[in-house]
Formats: C-alpha cells, structure tokens, sequence
C-alpha cells in the first residue's frame, strides 16, 4: 500500500496549492500516472478518500489520465510499445533499456473554488 | 525537524512536531468552514497548473544520497526481491566472505522484527535496522536517518536489504549505485512478467537457490529468456548463498563497480 504515501503528498501539495490561491475547496484534482509507476488507481482514491476527510480536498474526484509504457530502440530509432513483462523491440529484438514513458506519477493540476 | 528535509520525524527527540500536526488540524477544521460559506460560488472554479512529480520530494533526497554515497567512496546497492528469496542469506554470506577486504555496513527495512538486522550483525558489519510498520517499501528520507545512524566511518559497500515486496520498491530511488533484484528457484521462471516494473531498471538479477535448480524443477533456460526480457541491460548471475556457487562471480563485480565508482585500487 505505497498508495498511502503518495496519496498523502499529493493531499499536502493540493491543500498547500489551494491555500496560496485563498480557495475554499479543491474540487477535482488532475493526474497522469504510467503502467510502470505501481500505482494503483483504486488504491490511490481509496487513501486519499480516507486521509481528505474533514479537509477542504474532502470529496474532491481525482481524474487519472492512465500513461502507457513505451519505449525506445536506439537500432530502429524508434519508439514502441512493448507487451507486458518484455522491452524487445518488435522490429529487431532489441532489449531496450530506455523506457519513454510509463513511470510517471504527476499532479498535472489541481481544480479549486 | 528533521536536518535535512524538514520533516517532523526527527532523530532526536521532537515534542514541537506534534504542536505542528495539531496547528495543522486546525487548520483544516477552518478551511472546511470556507468551504460553507462559498458554496454558492461554483461558477469561481479554476484550474491552478501544477506539472510536478509526486516524487520529486523522494527524487530529490535520493539525490543527496547519491551525493552523500560518491563523497565518501561508497559503492551503495539497493537490494529488492519477494520474501524468502534469499536476501539476507546472500548479504550474510557476502559479509562473511569479504570481511577481511572491504568496510561494509546494512541498512535493513522490515516490517515487524530485527531479525534479519540481527543476523546480519552477527558479522560483526554495523546493520542498521528500519522497521517500516504497515509501509511496504524504504524511501529515500528513511536512509537519510539511517546514515545518520551509521555515523561517518569510512565505508566501501553499503547493502540496503529493501522489504521484501516486488511492487512498492519499485518505484522509490534510495539514490543507490546499484539495484539487485533476487529472485530464486523456487518462485517459478515468470516473476519477471508479473512484476516487470522492479526488473526493468535492474542493474543486476541474481538467480538464488541454483544448487536446489534441478530438485525443484527449474527451467532454466526460460526464466533467463524471461529476464532478459524484462531487464535489459542487466548482468544475470546464478548463486547460492548456501552452497557458495556463483558467489565469487558476486564478489567480482562488486569488487569491479567499487573500484569503477572510487578509481581507487582496492
């Protein structure tokens, strides 16, 4: 459940954001989050629900815009998606070590009245 | 607070860090107050920009690690893997072996007990024990306190003994030279499908248990193509902490990337 943690810094950033724009309420907070960070949705709303209560983020909704992996072959030059558990290029079979994306964890905005 | 980061876990005891919390729920009781009163301001919503990583606090200590571990000449690796794949075993035998060669100290996280710190201490190399509660991972601000812990003796490997949890680890920076993901015989060839996320950053994979391959069924050759899949770039080494097999190719590389981070002849 490292979901707690990060939904605690994400809390604590939003109350702080909507503190120094002298807003009342966070209403909704925007969040891009990759297939490879670990993070699970469910359990990321789950805590923040819990830890928000009684704060002016209580009932904010947390909108996840869901990156997927990709990455890329320094051979191709390009930049692929691979299949779960592999970073093959499918062109040339490749192993890649750069991963594009899919680590992210960011609080892209926060929405407050 | 906290020396380096602010935060009100300190080392030391710390009564001001509770007033702290309490201030803050004030606070909060006051903000939901606000919220009443504007409740019929909808049409005021705005969107405030952020663009941050909710990492960067995590990023940022692991960074000073970083800094901390090259000043001093300390090659500093990150030990992952499930339970019971052998962690400790490998840290006790390489303690054991290298102990007349090199300075080494542990950092262990654990969820409940020492026992693990216990029996790496029995090497005579400090260990310093984390217990992270209900937490399923180390992050970077617990190693901050733990060097704190360790003191400023000179040091050449420092082994970090993660909780033994494939998932969480994942995704937090120690600020370590190298990851170690373990992984044994005994857990099937396919770990690296299911958690692709801890093996893709690993600098070294080592298959544990090897002396029991054959006993438990083992097959080889498809859990090497699996890791080779989901960590590129790794070196794969095959060991037993138990038997001894494999562990002077262990030896060597930490011998080789501690000489690489220091330039200096050991």
């Amino acid at each position: 459940m490292h979901e707690f943690g990060i939904a605690e810094s994400l809390l604590e950033t939003a109350l702080a954001t909507a503190a120094r724009a002298e807003a009342a309420k966070v209403e909704q907070i925007n969040l891009r989050i990759g297939a490879l960070s670990g993070v699970v949705e469910e359990a990321l709303t789950f805590a923040f629900e819990a830890l928000s209560e009684d704060t002016p983020a209580q009932g904010a909704r947390l909108v996840i815009e869901p990156v997927p992996v990709t990455c890329y072959c320094e051979k191709c030059l390009t930049t692929f998606t691979p299949p779960r558990g592999s970073y093959r290029c499918p062109a040339c079979q490749t192993p890649s070590r750069t991963v594009k994306s899919g680590r992210e964890l960011q609080l892209i905005s926060i929405e407050v009245s | 607070m906290c020396d380096h980061c602010g935060c009100s876990t300190p080392s030391k005891p710390h009564t001001h860090a509770h007033t702290h919390a309490h201030d803050h729920a004030h606070g909060h009781d006051h903000g939901h107050g606000h919220h009443h009163h504007h409740h019929d301001h909808d049409e005021e919503r705005r969107t405030i920009e952020l663009h941050q990583s909710l990492m960067a606090k995590n990023d940022r200590l692991a960074e000073q690690n970083r800094g901390y571990f090259k000043g001093r000449g300390t090659l500093a690796l990150n030990i992952v893997s499930s339970p019971g794949s052998g962690k400790t075993a490998i840290l006790e035998a390489t303690l054991r072996d290298l102990k007349n060669e090199f300075k080494m100290a542990t950092i262990v996280g654990d969820l409940a007990t020492d026992n693990d710190a216990a029996r790496l201490r029995a090497s005579g190399a400090p260990s310093i024990q984390i217990t992270t509660g209900t937490v399923c991972h180390l992050d970077a601000h617990m190693i901050q306190h733990a060097l704190e812990d360790l003191g400023r003796a000179p040091l050449d490997l420092l082994f970090i003994e993660n909780v033994g949890n494939l998932v969480c680890p994942a995704g937090f920076d120690l600020g370590e030279d190298l990851r170690v993901v373990v992984t044994s015989v005994t857990e099937g060839e396919d770990k690296p499908q299911k958690y692709p996320s801890i093996f893709q950053n690993a600098d070294v994979v080592l298959v544990n248990k090897i002396d029991i391959a054959e006993a438990v069924g083992f097959d080889r050759a498809r859990a090497m193509e699996f890791i080779r899949n989901a960590a590129p770039g790794a070196i794969i080494l095959e060991v037993s902490a138990r038997s001894g097999a494999g562990l002077t190719a262990w030896y060597d590389l930490l011998r080789a990337r501690l000489k690489a981070e220091t330039g200096a002849a050991h």
